[in-house]
């Protein structure tokens, strides 16, 4: 494959053709900020925090979907790109509410981390705020929509599962908002509760219900497992606090690494210190189950059991 | 130190002699501090009236250089009130009578007429001294860095001997010392007359241990050459070259442009630092070494505590550990040295190093070892000369007070001495560089007495020229009743005030000490 | 001394008397929440977050400084005290800034770790004023907001307490109440010292190492614990780590200095990567330095020093080691003079 060479701030770098100025910086070892875009996932373009400097180019464009040519020159930290980043954080923060104090994701939000980074401490806009009740209505999946930032990723991590495209953007203008079809809250719809977007969304709208109160990002230390339910080999994180293991989380989903609850839960079960009793829907409502159930063994259990009568 | 830092704060009484505790060694300032609320007596001899002076129940304002008068004049009312413990000097010292027969000359009247200490001060510091459960002393540069140094620390020894304030908790005789490993270079024989935990080169013995361990050609017998010697052979055409691993001296020692006049004359230089430094711009080869941060190995602090430094960020650029390069050195000449870590090398030491034997990065890793520590199992020793003295009776050396290599003249009227502030360190190699401290003390100053500056028609914030008969330095003036009349006082921390052009290069005879706390200057002010 | 038994939680402990019920409960591994108290600093009892439920006590009473008692039984989260912990920390946050966002002591806050805790997402029912003083950040050192200081008094006892020199106290009264030097003024013009040891003991982010807490986030950085490399007292502290340079430096409880440091040591840390520092050997060629490889300049030393070792004698070389090495180089450099070269002609500046 040909390849293009570009210099970003003033580095020299070599990319194959094809290649976004995102990944080129990248591989250059430089940071570039990103909401929407996951390597993993279609191309999206939507946030725009990625915006960099090309001169020649009619505006600053998004280098998570420009591709890099022949002798472009970038700049990724210019004041114009410093500035229209430091804008649309005071944009986002304008309807976002400011309780990192007590919120699930503190710590490991790239909202707050961009807004560390380029020292926006609140908003200048003032405007309407959503005040949107929050979505408990499962055991798995708690939503704060009032914190979400329309970057999309959910949405397009569930579209990617065959069937699956539970969730979708919904309304216009102010008023869109992430929803199952006919705005339902989640446990009402079809949702697996796999929590793929749960490990892809960027801020705290999508937190694990199952580590809520349990303790903050910065006390766990993440330990990588892979599940062996079935072949697909999703990878998972233990998370360890004072030595105990307290939750399973999701890592990054990926091609043919579909994420599934029976796999989530079935990791709780083998490797947590306390873990919680697992919960499905049954006639409608979710209800506590045996973990055989929950993890579809009532069958080979029975079969067992027949065995020893024997 | 004799005694661990921790003690500091349960004496019952302190002298603090030649010491700004609490700006150059804060946190043991702190200490001295924690005595004083808690009701410990403090009395602190200084020409200056320093910050840890105004903490005193007493500060004895001396002329500078009389320590030993001072010292001894304690003495003298201790021993002729009858209140020195005569259990101690019995069981524990010889030579008492030869102390006694030099002190006795000293009266408080006496000693009165040479420090400019009234009489009813000594009489009464000397009462609370001996008076006191625990007493201890606590000494820096004010004291070693005289042309009678070395004498002003037996004159310490022997009040202590004296009053049998040695070899128990909270007491002793204790010198602060000043720079991070100064303790740890002398430990390991990085000195001419001693090889590692102070075995004499001089010796057969040492020699050959040392000579089969590390397997090389004889070590010589007589003791290499000091710092200023070095300097003063480089000037002459003995030394033609010279290796400095992090050291300069050409703001660091005295009669600094001597000191860089007498590099330039080598025929090779090599330095080894993280900056380029005055010392390293004279230089044939630079060899870049990596910072604390960049490195493994031990700090050996004032109180003989050896401790751990770890590696925390890989070297900048380039840079190497300065125990990596001198291993390659060593090589490149032909000598194979190489170890795997600096903890391979503690072993080495610790194999040729009694005081350190049982002194291990395994027990390091659970916390700081205070030698002599003997053996793998042995806790190590905070409180030295405890039942007994390393040489068996301690010896009282009396001693006479001498003054200073230079008193002030016609021409140069003024006493000029140096020491350091708080924000900044040494030569401000790395203090100058922080991004903070710099900003924060960003200026030099001489302090000098109202009355003196009323004199040379000097105001505060003037520019003024000090002049000794070596050499010349710009600096403002800071009127100030922190230094008495006679004398000013400024740091060596400020390359644009490299007051070290002007200090006086005369040595103690037997340490090689310059005599940094004396030397005598006029003030002019610049028109 | 006589000991005192007592049950906390249900739970049988013995301790010495005159211990408070939060050291007995410690000893038993019951975590109590505190603000105002410090085991090195003497207690006050003013933040009330410690209480405890004592049977037949008159109301709630502080852990910190209640002794244990013979007999006592103790309820350390029985609702009445979850209830007034809430309370504490809702009114609280009725005037403290909501912007953890950015704050520096974010993930390293007591106040955060304690509403997380105990379920408090704000001020909730308390409504009243909020301070607005102004960001005092004129020093290079510490940056003071005293928006976020709850009145702990912390930092006034441990200026008093630990560094002796009682800078800052309260000033003023009532809801006016804040911390400051005589005169209320900023701390660059009082008599600190900048040692820092009023940021190592504050629970919130009223007091900030300036230039740490402005690069890095608590948990981002990783903390190598090691000796400090200027004055001779050998003080032990953290250096702070992120991306592989030091950012800060922080007290750890060391041996020599416990949590206290001074001005230099906590900091003096940015020479390590001053754009100053030599990052490769240079050679002088026709009296100007020229960047070198490390094979070439190592082989020139090596050859002038063997030369004049072998031609002039090894005394015509002289060696000069460090104060601020370590010990193994010092030792390495002394092996170097008396076993590579020949002569014992090494010192260092000891006497400096």
């Amino acid at each position: 494959m040909a390849s293009v060479t570009l210099t970003i701030n003033g580095k020299k770098v070599t990319v194959p053709r094809g290649t976004t100025v995102l990944d080129a910086a990248a591989q250059a070892g430089i940071f570039i900020p990103t909401f929407c875009h996951d390597p993993e996932i279609p191309r999206f373009g939507a946030c725009r925090i990625c915006v960099v400097e090309i001169p020649g180019m009619r505006n600053l464009p998004a280098s998570c979907v420009t591709e890099a040519t022949e002798g472009m020159v970038v700049e990724t930290e210019s004041p114009a790109v410093v500035e229209a980043r430091s804008t649309i954080l005071e944009l986002l923060l304008a309807n976002h509410p400011m309780d990192c104090l007590t919120c699930e994701k503190n710590g490991d939000c790239r909202l707050q981390d961009y807004c560390f980074r380029y020292g926006v401490k609140g908003s200048g806009f003032e405007g309407r705020q959503h005040s949107y009740p929050l979505d408990d209505s499962n055991p798995y999946i708690v939503r704060d929509l009032n914190k979400c930032i329309l970057c999309g990723r959910c949405v397009r991590t569930c579209a990617q599962v065959e069937g699956r495209a539970v969730i979708d953007f919904a309304y216009r203008g102010f008023d869109t908002k992430i929803a199952p079809p006919m705005d339902t809250p989640l446990g009402e719809s079809d949702c697996v509760y796999c929590g793929r977007c749960l490990a892809v969304c960027p801020v705290g709208a999508l937190t694990y219900k199952r580590m809520a109160g349990k303790g903050r990002s910065w006390e766990y230390d993440k330990k990588p497992v892979t599940c062996t339910f079935c072949d697909s080999g999703c990878q998972f994180n233990l998370n360890v606090k004072d030595g105990k293991i307290v939750g399973v989380t999701a890592a990054s989903p990926g091609p043919g690494r579909p994420l599934c609850l029976k796999g989530r839960l079935g990791l709780e079960l083998l490797y947590c210190d306390d873990p919680q009793a697992p919960e499905l829907k049954k006639d409608g409502e979710f209800v506590k189950v045996s973990w055989a159930d929950a993890l579809g063994l009532e069958g080979v259990l029975d079969k067992m059991k027949k065995l020893e009568g024997k | 130190m004799t005694n661990p830092i921790g003690d500091i704060a349960g004496a019952d009484f302190i002298l603090a002699i030649g010491t700004n505790t609490t700006e150059s060694h804060p946190i043991i300032g702190l200490q001295v501090k924690k005595a004083v609320r808690q009701g410990s007596i403090l009395v602190v001899a200084d020409p200056r009236k320093t910050e840890v002076a105004e903490l005193a129940k007493s500060h004895l304002q001396i002329k500078s250089g009389s320590d030993i008068a001072l010292l001894n004049g304690l003495a003298n009312v201790i021993i002729s009130e009858d209140l020195y413990n005569k259990e101690f000097v019995a069981e524990r010292t010889e030579d008492f009578e030869a102390l006694k027969s030099v002190v006795a000359r000293y009266t408080p009247e006496y000693t009165e007429g040479i420090t400019g200490v009234p009489a009813a001060a000594i009489r009464e510091v000397a009462r609370q001294y001996a008076g006191a459960k625990n007493a201890t002393i606590l000494y820096t540069m004010g004291i070693t860095q005289h042309i009678c140094g070395t004498h002003n620390v037996f004159a310490i020894a022997n009040l202590a001997m004296l009053c049998g304030q040695i070899g128990k908790p909270h007491s002793g005789v204790n010198p602060l010392r000043g720079q991070n490993n100064v303790q740890g270079a002398c430990d390991v024989g990085a000195l001419p007359n001693v090889l590692t935990g102070y075995q004499p080169v001089a010796s057969d013995e040492a020699r050959a241990k040392f000579e089969a361990a590390w397997g090389c050609g004889p070590i010589p017998a007589k003791p290499g050459l000091t710092v200023g010697e070095l300097l003063e052979g480089a000037d002459k055409g003995a030394i033609k070259g010279m290796y400095i691993m992090g050291e300069n001296p050409v703001l660091s020692d005295p009669d600094a442009d001597h000191a860089a006049h007498s590099l330039k004359k080598l025929e090779f230089l090599v330095v080894q630092d993280i900056f380029l430094t005055e010392t390293a711009r004279l230089a044939d080869v630079v060899l870049p070494a990596t910072s604390f941060a960049e490195k493994d190995g031990t700090f050996s602090n004032t109180e003989r505590r050896v401790q751990l430094i770890r590696k925390a960020v890989e070297p900048v650029g380039n840079s190497r550990p300065d125990w990596r390069i001198i291993c390659d050195l060593a090589c490149a000449l032909g000598y194979t040295m190489k170890y795997d870590s600096p903890a391979d090398i503690m072993k080495e030491i610790a194999s040729v190093t009694p005081s350190y034997a049982g002194i291990s990065y395994e027990r390091l890793e659970k916390g700081g070892i205070q030698w002599p520590c003997p053996t793998a199992d042995h806790p190590g020793t905070p409180v030295l000369h405890a039942g007994k003295f390393s040489r068996g009776l301690g010896k009282f050396h009396p001693v006479e007070h001498v003054p200073p290599a230079e008193t002030p003249d016609e021409q140069y009227p003024l006493v000029l001495s140096t020491g350091r502030r708080r924000a900044h360190y040494h030569t401000g190699t790395m203090t100058m560089r922080t991004g903070a401290l710099e900003v924060h003390y960003s200026k030099e100053y001489l302090e000098i007495n109202p009355a003196d500056a009323a004199r040379l028609n000097v105001q505060d914030g003037d520019m003024v020229r000090v002049t000794s008969r070596r050499g010349s330095v710009e600096v403002m003036a800071r009127l100030t009743d922190i230094v008495s009349e006679g004398l000013v006082f400024t740091s060596f921390h400020f390359p644009e005030v490299a007051i070290n052009k002007l200090t006086n290069p005369a040595r103690d005879s037997i340490s090689k000490i310059p005599e940094f706390k004396v030397c005598s200057v006029k003030v002019e002010k610049i028109a | 001394m006589a000991d005192v038994t007592l049950l906390i939680n249900g739970l049988q402990v013995t301790v010495p008397q005159g211990s408070t019920i939060l050291d007995a409960a410690r000893q038993l591994g019951v975590f109590i929440p505190t603000l105002c108290h410090d085991p090195e600093l003497t207690s006050v009892g003013s933040c009330r977050m410690c209480v405890v439920d004592v049977k037949g006590a008159r109301s709630l009473v502080i852990s910190c400084a209640t002794a244990a008692a013979e007999g006592m039984v103790v309820e350390t989260e029985s609702p009445a005290v979850m209830e007034a912990r809430k309370t504490i920390i809702e009114l609280l946050l009725a005037n403290h800034p909501m912007d953890c966002l950015t704050c520096g002591k974010n993930g390293d806050c007591r106040l955060q770790d304690y509403a997380y805790m105990y379920g408090v997402k704000d001020g909730g029912v308390f409504q009243g004023a909020v301070h607005q003083y102004p960001l005092e950040e004129n020093n290079p050192f510490i940056t003071r907001d005293m928006n976020k200081c709850i009145l702990c008094g912390k930092c006034i006892r441990a200026c008093a307490e630990i560094q002796g020199n009682n800078v800052v106290d309260f000033t003023y009264r009532g809801f006016n109440t804040k911390v400051a030097p005589a005169m209320d003024t900023a701390l660059d013009e009082s008599s600190c010292v900048f040692c820092g040891n009023c940021v190592a003991v504050c629970p919130t982010g009223a007091l900030q190492e300036k230039a740490l807490r402005a690069k890095a986030r608590s948990w981002e950085v990783k903390k190598v614990n090691t000796t400090c490399p200027y004055c001779g007292t050998g003080c032990s502290f953290d250096l702070n780590v992120k991306d592989g340079k030091v950012v800060g430096v922080t007290s750890c409880d060391g041996d020599v200095n416990g949590r206290a440091l001074c001005i230099k040591g906590r900091f003096g840390f940015g020479f390590i990567h001053h754009q100053d520092r030599l990052t490769t050997p240079l050679i002088k060629k026709n009296g100007q330095f020229v960047e070198a490889g490390w094979d070439e300049a190592l082989s020139l030393v090596a050859e002038k020093l063997g030369s004049l070792r072998d031609n002039s004698g090894p005394d015509s070389i002289g060696i000069l080691s460090s104060a601020r090495c370590t010990n193994e180089e010092n030792y390495l450099l002394s092996k170097f003079a008396r076993a590579v070269i020949g002569t014992n002609n090494i010192d260092h500046c000891a006497r400096l």
